[in-house]
């Protein structure tokens, strides 16, 4: 073990009715990959947030190169040395890249100064910037880029990344990798947050796990099984979703050349999409976000509406048919926005699930509403996906965001779908909640319904899914079985390789 | 009907008084949203700057005295503002209503002494030799200093915003609130500052109509520019010049339909009286095609909980 860079000690911090973080201790070796495990709500947020300054601890101390760090605000962690690659971007979109790095400053250079350096350090780290180009217009990956040369900038000793992959191609993480490679031989150190567990086997030196709060073990990743530090996040043994063999029935669902325009400014439009699902198949849809994911959702739930004959379901012509009428004939979908759009976050549960189980579950009659089989269908949702909340009646807002999307996914299943079409199932979810998701959407497909999975986790989408496509600008490559794919394939269809020799089977 | 009797020159150095009140309104609260707040208490603390600018203005004897106070009113206005909406997170529209209506109300009663009084006249611009020069001369030397005053805050918010990095932070909290916190940022004393500044370019605009303008008191007497000023700040694309070109349109359209109802047009006045308004947001509609949007965190509420 090198020296150690930073080290903490017994780091406590709570919040009125919860303990995020208990008692935390661990050392950051100089030039080391330290890894941050943890299921959501295990406090790994907060941790980081007191090293950059962000949040106060109530007690522990933390040590810097032997001296006692305690910073105030984020600027002092940064003249530190201590640099942060932000979860959800911290970029401000109708700025160009230099100005959204200048902002990350102390001092900042003139602007054309800048662009050079930014040019210059893209450059060497192999991260290719244009410094007048508004962050806007730039892709998930790119936007990423402009946060960690905001960071490289600053000539960090520590790099705080908090789930940097979640939303790159295989092909971009193999960059980003490459670069964070590159930095631990020039002697910085990174914690890196990620509930990936093959990524951080790949990447990092020491991980430590949090679990509720406490530091529940430390392990060297390479010669650890994922399954092993999945076990140690959870604090049980974990189920693998199980596949149970199944025969595929007819055609569930079929989509036909559709095209639509973009519903808005910053939506994309969809170029003859087509697929068929057959009846106890799961359909996976990768890609990167922003490709048309919402959009084809909108086009399967009805939101946008198509012509007649663009979309059949087991055969009968529902092109033309709005989401009620789609519902009540089989088609059920779950978008990707919980808050807002799969949910209504001010709404009690029991409110929720009438919303969209009206239909089929007949908890409405002639425009009356029946409350109290709602209530039940809601009882029945929270029981039968473990939905932590006291009950039925407490708003959608109120549940994490891991409840409430099994709330929202077994508000669907339990309708008996005969197609469902899920977006981004397991977004922000923790292990032992997305296993569940994962196996209910299994155990739906061995029932005998059709499930399509719009999601940008490609590991998730590998080991569910009988069938994959992806989908770029708009375009659906045309779906392939998972079994016969490379990763590098995948990386292709993804990246919109559509002259791609096509081996459909 | 005699058209004649229009004098082109007098007509754009009036226009250009007629716009001031406008383009002071408007500059302020194009910061004041550029910071992402929403501030729809321009016309109260107009109007409450007009009183208080008339009031120290008569008290004194000095009309700078006056402005000075305009601002300072102004200013102290918009902190009710601020406190309820940075520091007890109030929703801001209704807020900013109430501050129109408080600000009315208070002007009334601040201004019951001041009905019928005479303020002292303020000085005006006088460089011999350029001041009497025909034509330029009226237009761009024989102004008031406050008039001045409003190009110049036009460019330095231009300058401001466009080039340096206390302008560039201060779009930063208006397009991300909590990404600028993220970084470190101060969103709250920022969007305080902005809103004060705000306010007191208000208080000034208003005191602008009560000591030249209009050098009297009534009461209500902004008469809805402050409207016209939150109007105004929308089409002009959250741009300064624009803000500007808008307010002296408005000023010369206002300008224009009194000179012709006093020439006799055959129009009916009330089409000449609606025209300024219908003219100035018909042009600044077709400018603003442009789709440069609203800061994207405008009027939404910052609470850093999280």
């Amino acid at each position: 073990m090198t020296d150690i860079l930073l080290s903490l000690s017994g780091l406590t911090k709570a919040y009125p009715g919860v303990v995020a973080n208990d008692d935390v201790s661990f050392d950051i070796g100089t030039g080391e990959v330290h890894a941050l495990l943890g299921e959501n709500g295990a406090g790994k947020s907060t941790l980081v947030k007191m090293i950059y300054g962000l949040v106060k601890p109530d007690s522990g101390e933390m040590t810097l190169r032997g001296r006692s760090y305690a910073p105030a605000e984020p600027r002092a962690a940064r003249a530190d040395g201590i640099a942060m690659v932000f979860q959800h971007f911290s970029l401000f979109d109708a700025l160009n890249v230099g100005e959204n790095i200048a902002l990350g400053m102390e001092q900042p250079p003139r602007m054309r100064d800048l662009a050079d350096r930014i040019r210059a350090v893209s450059e060497t780290y192999g991260l290719p910037l244009d410094p007048f180009r508004v962050v806007g217009d730039l892709s998930a990956g790119e936007r990423q880029r402009v946060e960690i040369v905001r960071c490289l900038l600053q000539d960090p000793k520590l790099l705080i990344m908090d789930e940097p992959t979640s939303v790159l191609t295989p092909q971009e993480v193999d960059i980003l990798f490459a670069t964070l490679r590159k930095l631990r031989a020039d002697g910085t150190s990174i914690l890196y947050i990620s509930h990936k567990l093959e990524e951080i086997r790949r990447l990092c030196d020491t991980a430590t796990i949090l679990r509720l709060g406490r530091k529940v073990g430390t392990c060297v990743p390479r010669d650890t099984t994922a399954r092993d530090m999945a076990e140690m996040m959870v604090g049980s043994s974990l189920k693998t979703p199980q596949r149970a063999g199944r025969d595929l029935g007819p055609v569930a669902l079929e989509l036909q050349g559709f095209s639509a325009a973009a519903p808005s400014a910053f939506g994309t439009a969809l170029k003859k999409v087509e697929f068929r699902v057959h009846a106890g198949e799961l359909l996976g849809i990768g890609g990167v976000a922003g490709n048309g994911q919402d959009e084809l959702l909108a086009v399967l739930s009805g939101e946008i509406r198509g012509t007649e004959g663009s979309l059949r379901l087991k055969g009968a012509d529902i092109g033309g048919l709005g989401p009620r009428a789609r519902r009540a004939a089989g088609l059920l979908t779950a978008p990707e926005e919980r808050l807002g759009h799969a949910a209504a976050p001010n709404m009690s549960l029991t409110e929720n699930a009438m919303l969209t189980g009206a239909v089929r579950e007949r908890l409405e009659t002639r425009g009356f509403l029946k409350w109290g089989a709602a209530r039940a269908f809601a009882t029945r949702i929270i029981a039968g996906f473990d939905v932590r909340t006291p009950g039925p009646d407490n708003a959608a807002r109120s549940l994490s965001g891991g409840n409430l999307q099994k709330f929202v996914i077994g508000r669907e299943v339990l309708q008996r779908p005969e197609v469902l079409v899920v977006n981004q199932p397991t977004w922000g979810v923790d292990a032992a909640a997305a296993a569940a998701i994962r196996q209910a959407l299994l155990d739906l497909a061995a029932g005998g319904a059709a499930v399509v999975v719009i999601s940008q986790d490609l590991d998730e989408l590998m080991e569910i899914c009988d069938r994959f496509g992806a989908l770029n600008e708009g375009r659906l490559s045309p779906t392939r079985a998972v079994g016969d794919l490379s990763v590098e394939e995948i990386g292709l269809m993804m990246g919109g390789a559509h002259g791609m020799e096509v081996a459909d089977v | 009907m005699d058209l004649t009797a229009i004098n082109p020159v007098l007509l754009v150095a009036s226009l250009m008084v007629a716009a001031t009140p406008l383009l002071l309104a408007a500059i302020g609260e194009l910061v004041v949203e550029k910071s992402g707040v929403l501030n729809l208490g321009v016309e109260g603390m107009m109007i409450v700057g007009a009183i208080c600018g008339f009031a120290m203005a008569v008290e004194s004897g000095s009309p700078m005295l006056g402005f000075a106070a305009a601002a300072a009113g102004g200013a102290l206005l918009s902190l009710l503002f601020a406190l309820l909406t940075q520091v007890a997170l109030a929703n801001q529209v209704a807020s900013g209503l109430a501050l129109t209506l408080f600000g009315l109300g208070l002007s009334a009663l601040l201004g019951q002494g001041y009905v019928g009084v005479k303020p002292p006249p303020s000085p005006r611009l006088d460089l011999p030799g350029l001041s009497d020069l025909p034509v330029v001369g009226p237009i761009l030397f024989g102004h008031d200093p406050i008039l001045y005053l409003g190009v110049v805050l036009t460019a330095c918010v231009w300058v401001m915003l466009k080039f340096t990095r206390a302008g560039l932070i201060l779009r930063a909290v208006g397009e991300s609130h909590d990404a600028a916190h993220a970084l470190g940022y101060p969103v709250v004393r920022i969007r305080i500052l902005a809103i004060m500044f705000g306010g007191a370019c208000a208080g000034l605009g208003g005191a602008y109509i009560s000591l030249i303008r209009v050098p009297q008191w009534t009461e209500g007497m902004t008469a809805g520019i402050g409207w016209i000023a939150l109007a105004l700040v929308v089409f002009a694309s959250w741009k300064p010049w624009r803000a500007l070109l808008g307010a002296y349109l408005f000023g010369g359209v206002t300008v224009m339909q009194l000179n012709l109802q006093a020439a006799g047009v055959a129009i009916p006045v009330e089409y000449l009286a609606m025209s300024p308004y219908l003219v100035t947001i018909l042009v600044l509609v077709i400018l603003s095609a442009d789709r440069s949007g609203a800061p994207a965190a405008l009027g939404r509420i910052f609470h850093a909980s999280n």
